[in-house]
């Protein structure tokens, strides 16, 4: 039964990164690998898509139009909700946010594929600069003022020693929130999906229908969850814009 | 204690961490239902605030699943 | 349905062990994401990538998706404005009838009134006329009557006392003269 262990098939085998075209930069490593592979397939793809679907610009659309326009109002929408029209400004930046973490976990859900967004160094580094791009906003709008983000309002001024603490730790936990939810919810909806298909290939024949078809449900869940953590992703980065731009707490 | 069963009652004992994020997201989801059932016209304002608390409850669970995967793989 | 929940188990296990031999077998090991010289590349290649993407999304691709929505929706509102004014037009334009016509009907009726006074008072007048000449011609053909009768009464006094006087000739031979016979008659016209 462990058999194939010698090919390295676990079900951690599809998130190593392999070097596919070595390069170099400054002595810093930045060899075309998989995951690379797969981020430039995300940009081809996603702004491939948006610019071929507009191609026609028609007052009616066709089907790939509305596609490509109920994104950008779907993106729009989590935009104006949070933010309200000014918040417009930063629509390109949350809709590229948006589409990109989409890209990346629907190729991902391709089996044999790769899913970028399951190393937590992509999601820290993206939730890193929406962290950073916030609070520099946060600082430019309010200057010093921004700080009393964490003093929020109404609260018994014997409780600031304490509510204060807890809400600098909040902010500062942010991105890594941020990066591990989106981490910990593509890689473990993978590795899961992995185990159970090698079920498939070690039960004995009359068993072998239960994983395949739990694969098959659970992988319908997988898409979901991509679409559902590309959407959380936007719209906490839209909240927490919300928090830099208006400052409502 | 051989360190590899230590490793696996560890990794399972981690995994305990999706109890809690289990009943976060029953609970959010049947109140959300009770509450669209009381009020059905102010429940799809509320769908993205549902989907929000059941990705934070959700995100605790997975860090301690994230843990058990670094037990046994990492 | 136990025994394949204990197969079930069993494989697991089997999958964690194979895993870790497989781990062990390159020592380099753990999970491939805590891999720490794999991070520059990705680093390096999401950055890459990222700001590529955002750079043709926030000039190409959004404002061509926002530029047809926008438009949509301008083309939308003037036609809704078109709509809206010619409904106004309409409304403009029913209104003049509206009142053309509450007009024509008032001045409809006004005429009809005039042209029935006017008929009654000339019926009016052509009635008088002819009963002022129904009376007058009433009156005349009275007064003949009377006059006639006046007439006959007289002449029955008469022929009454030529009577009178024969008939008292021919019974009494006494001579009456026709004075005396009509003094003697009743006047008629008393009775």
């Amino acid at each position: 039964m462990a058999g194939h262990a010698a090919e390295n098939h676990g079900p951690m085998a599809q998130f190593e990164i392999k070097r596919l075209v070595p390069m170099e930069l400054f002595g810093y490593d930045i060899s075309f690998t998989n995951s690379a592979l797969f981020m430039v397939l995300a940009l081809v793809l996603a702004s491939g898509f948006l610019i071929f679907a507009m191609n026609g610009r028609s007052l009616v659309p066709s089907r790939m139009q509305s596609i490509a326009e109920s994104l950008y109002e779907f993106v729009a929408g989590i935009v104006r909700e949070n933010l309200g029209e000014e918040g417009m400004r930063y629509f390109p930046w949350v809709f590229s946010i948006f589409i990109f973490i989409l890209a990346v976990n629907m190729l991902g859900m391709i089996p044999g594929s790769f899913t970028v967004t399951s190393h937590i160094i992509v999601t820290f580094a993206l939730a890193l600069m929406v962290w950073v791009t916030v609070t520099l906003i946060g600082f430019a709008r309010h200057g010093v003022g921004y700080l009393k983000l964490f003093v929020p309002d109404g609260v018994p001024i014997w409780l600031m020693p304490l509510i204060v603490p807890i809400e600098i730790v909040s902010y500062l936990i942010r991105p890594i929130s941020l990066a591990v939810r989106l981490f910990a919810n593509m890689m473990a909806g993978h590795t899961m999906l992995k185990v159970f298909a090698s079920f498939a290939v070690s039960l004995p024949v009359v068993a072998k229908a239960f994983p395949v078809l739990f694969t098959a449900a659970f992988t319908g869940l997988e898409f979901l969850v991509s679409f559902l953590q590309a959407f959380i992703f936007t719209v906490l980065t839209c909240i927490y814009l919300n928090d830099a731009v208006n400052m409502h707490h | 204690m051989d360190p590899q069963a230590a490793k696996f009652i560890g990794a399972g004992l981690a995994c305990f961490a999706l109890i809690g994020a289990g009943i976060g997201i029953g609970n959010i989801f049947g109140n959300y239902l009770s509450g669209a059932l009381r009020n059905p016209s102010a429940a799809p304002g509320q769908f993205t605030n549902l989907l929000i608390g059941f990705a934070l409850a959700e995100a605790t669970g997975l860090f301690g699943l994230l843990i058990a995967l670094i037990i046994l793989f990492g | 349905m136990i025994t394949a929940m204990t197969v079930l188990v069993a494989e697991a296990l089997d999958v964690g062990r194979d895993v870790a031999e497989a781990l062990d077998e390159h020592k380099s090991g753990g999970l491939p994401q805590l891999h720490a010289p794999d991070f520059a590349p990705q680093l390096f290649w999401l950055a890459v990538t990222f700001v590529l993407l955002y750079w043709i999304m926030s000039k190409v691709a959004l404002p061509r998706i926002g530029e047809v929505i926008e438009e949509r929706r301008d083309r939308i509102q003037r036609d809704l404005a078109a709509a809206e004014r010619l409904k106004g037009e309409t409304d403009k334009a029913l209104q003049t009838y509206e009142k053309a016509l509450s007009d024509a009907r008032g001045s409809a009726s006004a005429i009809a009134r005039k042209t029935r006074d006017e008929l009654g008072a000339e019926v009016d007048k052509e009635r008088k006329a002819v009963e002022d000449q129904l009376a007058k011609k009433l009156a005349d053909a009275e007064a003949s009557i009377a006059a006639t009768k006046t007439k006959a009464l007289a002449s029955v006094k008469d022929i009454a006392g030529d009577t009178v006087v024969e008939i008292v000739n021919a019974l009494t031979n006494i001579n009456v003269t026709k004075d005396e016979a009509v003094r003697a008659i009743p006047s008629g016209s008393d009775k």
